[in-house]
């Protein structure tokens, strides 16, 4: 714990002087998109790690706060911030949605409820020309430098906004795990019908679970829209994202506080090399994605997390990796 | 005052009937012993009690409530609580943060629940390795963690099934101890156990369940001299 918020304190002050260090615009969009990716992998980290549900259909909840924020700014004027909460409201009702009837099931079936929900709302959006601009997209209304609209023409404005977004998916990690909804979690995760013995309502927690982290999803969603300008449901509700937010978590250690963040921290930047070597060449960075997936699996299914800490002989936290059976 | 009854129970799984019928009471502060040759159907008794199956004929009751066919976690809120015949800990998690999620039923915040949960863990004997994960335990420290996250959702009634198979005679002597223990903390206690010698010392009663039908309940002594038990236990002449 102590331990907990040292990393913490270290991480905050490299974020604080990192847009000092890295002043040209694509060496800070790589790392926006790395703290986007490291957010986004934290909020799956609640139902897909902690919980222990595998869930490969949170490109849905992504969609769902990027089209929400910029549908209701482009018909109604409204800030993207408050477009925001909307979008993680709508989020929160899709997985319970979702969650109810999927989470009778288990394992591999219940990835695949969840992959089939993020695949059926992508074709519906698709399908939705008028509404939400159908295949093509929308762009979000230019408006520069309009902080109050979500909205900067500096790089150091989305900046702030995702280590924020970091901050906050870290704090709620950290709650999580300390307060007896996390341990019921961990339970579950570990054995569920242990955990309904000892009165646990697994349904309960895992929706719970479920709600929060679609609902964090969500505002992740938005910050793109903004961030980019232009969303599209390939792009969005695609299954590539899905699949790497779950992956970034897996291979950084998932139901762990720094797992996910770690994985982002060395995925992403391994991703831009790979396109940077390969000279661009299609699915490179998915080849990478499953050969570290394969590896990591295989010689340590608690992630790199259990890695680093054995590296730095810290024994593994108690609450810390995955049981492969 | 009987705590738990089982009132004409009947339990069949497609065209196999593992209970046929099956009556019978356990008191508040008794210690009961449930018996019977392998797949003489204890563990679904278990079952039906603790919301794990629904009874297919029967009620059973506890503390004054129907509770057959309510969901587990009610149960468990209840107070009634159960162990698994095949130990269930939480492997990842230490030992005290196993016994923590049984202790977080009565103590949502968890300074309190950690301080039952030690508690607990000291009158099992265990508190020295409250960071050890359970997966690393032993077969009888596996056996005593399921009593003991049982235990910390502070049960009226514990249902124990063969917490004593596997162990050593004296892991056996420490686990009747612990029983004991638990008894005189206020806790009834219903156990299915194939250890006889452990069923006659230890429990008030024992009720003898065979081919899904209650062949007798009574006292250790009658039921040990009882020739249909007998008979049960060292098989019938063939007809």
């Amino acid at each position: 714990m102590r331990q907990d918020r040292l990393i913490g304190c270290a991480a905050a002050a490299v974020l604080a002087v990192l847009p000092l260090v890295f002043d040209n615009p694509y060496t800070l969009s790589v790392v926006i998109l790395t703290l986007l990716y490291a957010y986004l992998a934290l909020s799956w980290n609640i139902i897909g790690g902690i919980a222990g549900q595998l869930s490969l259909g949170h490109a849905a909840y992504f969609g769902i706060g990027g089209y929400t924020s910029t549908y209701l700014f482009l018909t109604y004027g409204l800030s993207p911030w408050l477009g925001m909460l909307a979008g993680a409201v709508l989020a929160s009702a899709a997985a319970a949605l979702i969650g109810l009837p999927c989470f009778r099931l288990r394992g591999a079936y219940f990835a695949l409820a969840t992959l089939a929900a993020a695949v059926i709302l992508r074709v519906i959006v698709e399908n939705s020309h008028e509404l939400l601009g159908g295949p093509r997209g929308m762009e979000v209304r230019l408006l520069h430098d309009a902080p109050w609209y979500f909205q900067h023409t500096r790089k150091e404005f989305y900046y702030a906004v995702v280590v924020a977004l970091v901050a906050v998916a870290l704090f709620a990690n950290y709650a999580v795990l300390r307060s007896r909804f996390g341990y019921y979690l961990t339970a579950i995760r570990n054995d569920e019908e242990a955990a309904l013995a000892l009165g646990v309502n697994a349904r309960r927690c895992k929706l719970q679970a479920a709600v929060l982290s679609a609902a964090l999803t969500a505002v992740g969603g938005t910050f793109y829209a903004q961030y980019v300008l232009f969303i599209s449901p390939d792009k969005v509700f695609g299954g590539h994202l899905s699949v790497q937010i779950a992956v970034i978590c897996i291979i950084g250690g998932r139901g762990t506080l720094w797992g996910p963040a770690l994985g982002a921290l060395l995925l992403l930047p391994a991703e831009e090399v790979a396109r940077f070597v390969t000279g661009g060449a299609p699915g490179a960075a998915m080849m990478l994605y499953g050969l570290l997936l394969m590896v990591v699996i295989r010689f340590e299914p608690r992630g790199l997390i259990a890695l680093a800490r054995r590296a730095t002989g810290c024994r593994a936290a108690p609450r810390a990796g995955v049981e492969v059976a | 005052m009987e705590l738990l009854e089982y009132r004409g129970v009947a339990k069949h799984f497609g065209g196999l009937r593992a209970i046929e019928e099956v009556s019978f009471h356990v008191g508040e502060g008794e210690i009961v012993g449930l018996i019977g040759p392998n797949g003489a159907g204890k563990t679904t008794l278990f079952a039906m009690a603790s919301g794990f199956q629904p009874t297919t004929r029967g009620e059973v009751w506890f503390a004054g409530r129907r509770i057959d066919g309510r969901p587990p976690p009610e149960i468990c809120r209840l107070g009634l609580a159960r162990t698994f015949q095949i130990v269930r800990p939480f492997g990842e998690m230490s030992m005290l943060d196993n016994v923590m999620v049984g202790a977080f039923l009565r103590h949502p915040d968890r300074p309190r629940a950690h301080d039952r949960a030690v508690a607990v863990l000291e009158r099992f004997g265990m508190a020295d390795r409250l960071e050890q994960p359970a997966r690393t335990l032993t077969l009888a420290g596996r056996k005593r963690l399921e009593v003991a996250k049982a235990l910390a959702t502070e049960p009226r009634l514990l249902l124990l099934d063969e917490v004593m198979a596997g162990l050593t005679p004296v892991e056996t002597a420490e686990m009747m101890d612990l029983i004991r223990t638990v008894r005189r903390g206020g806790t009834t206690v219903l156990l299915v156990e194939h250890n006889m010698h452990a069923v006659m010392r230890l429990c008030d009663r024992v009720v003898v369940i065979h081919h899904g039908r209650k062949i007798c309940d009574s006292d250790p002594a009658t039921v040990a001299a009882d020739p249909d038990v007998i008979a049960a236990y060292l098989g019938e002449d063939e007809d």
